[in-house]
């Protein structure tokens, strides 16, 4: 009895698990009827063990089978002298299978406990970001604390962190990113600026220094549904996701939707344009939250509203090429910021006003902002210029958001030392 | 329209140095030659008949190799009804070899056999990785990308490679290595994504040729499927 349980555990040890070294899976694509059938016959040959994972049915679909192995050299000769193409989509299932499972159990631990915890190296989700947000308000109650703005189009909360050492309606220094959900490092980049900060109050003298004297308000995920969505079903999108009455196309532009210059030049009234300006200035939650918050603060000095790509500082105007009245001080100001930035990694930057700079631009943030009264009024435009574009490899997410950080402070403490 | 002395910040200048970076990759871009605008040093737009002609001073980078170089270059943008593509002229120092590389004719010779077709998607993924093996076919894309960028562009556009949606190898011919490609190109003042079908040939010594380009339609909502990373 004992034998035959010991034999049964060693049978299925060895035939239990199923490795797959070497297996290859190919997508072939029959020419004709002639060879579908073949493929049909092929698939049927026992000795061969072919898997397959899409059959064989009409010559417009494309048939993927593993292939052991031991079977590769056999098929493939068979798939060459019929002449039949095919192209090899998993050179090694084996290989593949193992990195999978690395991740996965990497991802599992990996589920972070505090925010030292916390990959900044990486994308989250959003589920991921929001829970970050709420660890850093537990972990630091006297500094940190977390404001909701108002609610996403699908009722997702629009968050802002308040970063404050006391006093009472201090003057209050605004930043944003993520407002267009498919420029990832800029989520990413809040999240790391978030944890700068509670990292430098005390340590770093000019953040204390800001920080004493100022309030700093960071909205990470500006744009929260359609950072869900860029996540689940289309990574290129830029615009919210409240459908429009009439039209098949869904989402507004929420850096076209502000109340300077709407309607204008330069932004479009098609509902399936990237960048349409909504069916009337502030008609999106998003944005009106902020204006909201923004108007009943009645107190911001500085407002920076992130965004990528191409590296760029940019003040007011987008909507006029009339420049505005603080335009000398203002481009000074992005002067010194471009090269702070420039002084970490030697990242180049451009700046200048949004119309001469890149584009006209109509009902964008901070033409709004800065006609509110909130002279710094800065949009920048993070790594990098093209190559990689809105799909920056993880890697870069620290040395961006690192030397932006830099640029930050340079604006920070220019607000600081020009308030009263 | 701008016109004299531009500033090189500006987007006038910017777009038009674009344009030359696409000229640039169409002529000389291969599996592991891509190039880049670095700079823009100097420039001018003049009105001439029914066109524009620009005049620019620049720095082009070459990714792979990270060489940078200096091009002088001059185009012509129609005026006009015709929907024609701008022409270029660039001559750059220390940039553009003439002869292929090592790692061109290696890369070449790996995929002319045709019993090995590869195929990829989504290249970068949305978290910017790619295998290693399936850069060449990243910057590949790119190149044949640029063939249509030129082609599109003008003064009121201003084009990148998004990402590689998706290529499949075809057979050789004519000692080609072909490939169907799917791109989406970011055009930034309108900031649409545009799918475009290729089908691309390429050998060290005939460079990249695009022989069909098909637009695709705009799909409002791609229910793609989502991107895992690798």
């Amino acid at each position: 009895m004992k034998g035959l349980l010991v034999l049964t555990v060693l049978f299925v040890a060895i035939f239990g698990k199923e490795t797959f070294e070497g297996d290859q899976v190919l997508r072939i694509t029959a020419k004709d009827e002639v060879q579908l059938t073949l493929l049909k016959d092929l698939s049927e040959m026992e000795h061969l063990q072919l898997d397959v994972w899409m059959e064989p049915i009409d010559l417009s679909t494309p048939v993927d089978i593993r292939v052991p192995f031991t079977s590769l050299q056999t098929v493939k000769a068979f798939l060459e002298t019929e002449d039949i193409p095919y192209s090899i989509m998993i050179m090694d299932l084996q290989v593949m299978l193992d990195e999978e499972q690395d991740q996965m159990l990497s991802a599992r631990a990996a589920a972070p406990r505090t925010t030292d915890d916390y990959d900044y190296s990486n994308y989250h989700a959003i589920a991921d970001i929001y829970s970050f947000q709420d660890m850093l308000v537990a972990e630091n109650p006297n500094l940190v604390s977390k404001i909701v703005i108002g609610q996403s189009y699908q009722g997702r909360p629009l968050n802002v962190l308040k970063f404050s050492t006391g006093g009472t309606n201090r003057p209050g220094i605004w930043l944003d990113t993520g407002i267009h959900s498919r420029e990832w490092v800029t989520q990413a980049s809040g999240t790391w600026f978030a944890k700068k900060i509670v990292t430098d109050y005390g340590r770093d003298a000019a953040l204390t220094a800001i920080l004493d004297k100022m309030d700093i308000f960071l909205e990470i995920v500006t744009n929260p549904d359609g950072y869900y969505y860029t996540h689940n079903s289309n990574r290129m999108w830029r615009k919210t996701r409240k459908p429009n009455p009439g039209s098949s196309c869904v989402g507004t532009d929420p850096n076209r939707n502000w109340d300077a210059g709407f309607g204008e030049p330069g932004s479009s009234d098609s509902p399936c344009s990237e960048t349409y300006r909504g069916p009337e200035a502030h008609s999106e939650s998003e944005v009106k939250s902020i204006v909201d918050f923004v108007k009943s603060h009645g107190n911001l000095k500085a407002f920076v509203s992130i965004h990528s790509y191409s590296q760029m500082i940019l003040y007011p105007y987008g909507y006029t090429s009339t420049p505005c009245k603080d335009q000398s001080e203002l481009h000074d100001l992005a002067m010194k910021a471009i090269t702070d930035l420039a002084s970490l990694y030697g990242t180049s930057y451009r700046y200048g006003s949004i119309i001469n700079t890149i584009y006209q631009a109509s009902g964008t943030t901070v033409d709004w902002t800065y006609n509110q009264g909130i002279k710094y009024s800065y949009t920048f435009e993070l790594r990098d210029t093209g190559r990689y574009g809105f799909i920056l490899p993880a890697n870069q997410i620290l040395p961006t958001a690192k030397e932006t950080w830099l640029a930050l402070m340079a604006i920070m403490e220019h607000t600081k030392d020009n308030t009263n | 329209m701008t016109t004299g002395v531009l500033n090189p910040s500006h987007y006038p200048a910017r777009r038009a140095a674009t344009v030359v970076q696409h000229y640039l990759n169409t002529r000389y871009g291969s599996p592991y030659r891509w190039i880049f605008l670095s700079k823009v040093h100097s420039g001018s737009a003049e009105d001439m008949a029914e066109m524009r002609k620009y005049q620019l001073e620049l720095t082009m980078q070459e990714m792979i190799s990270n060489v940078s170089g200096q091009c002088s270059a001059e185009l012509l943008f129609p005026g006009g009804e015709g929907q024609s593509a701008p022409q270029v002229q660039a001559s750059c120092e220390g940039l553009l070899q003439s002869n292929p590389t090592a790692q061109e004719e290696a890369f070449y010779q790996q995929h002319r056999a045709s019993n090995n077709m590869v195929s990829g998607s989504n290249i970068p993924d949305s978290y910017g990785h790619m295998e290693p093996s399936m850069k060449p076919f990243w910057h590949l894309g790119g190149v044949a990308s640029s063939c249509i960028m030129l082609r599109e562009s003008n003064e009121s556009t201003l084009y990148n490679m998004a990402q590689v949606a998706n290529f499949t190898q075809l057979e050789t011919e004519k000692d080609q290595l072909r490939f169907n490609y799917h791109v989406l190109l970011h055009e930034m003042i309108s900031q649409e994504i545009i799918h475009w079908k290729l089908l691309v040939t390429w050998s060290p010594e005939q460079g990249v040729k695009v022989l069909q380009t098909e637009l695709q339609p705009k799909c409002h909502d791609c229910e793609a499927p989502p991107n895992t990373t690798n």
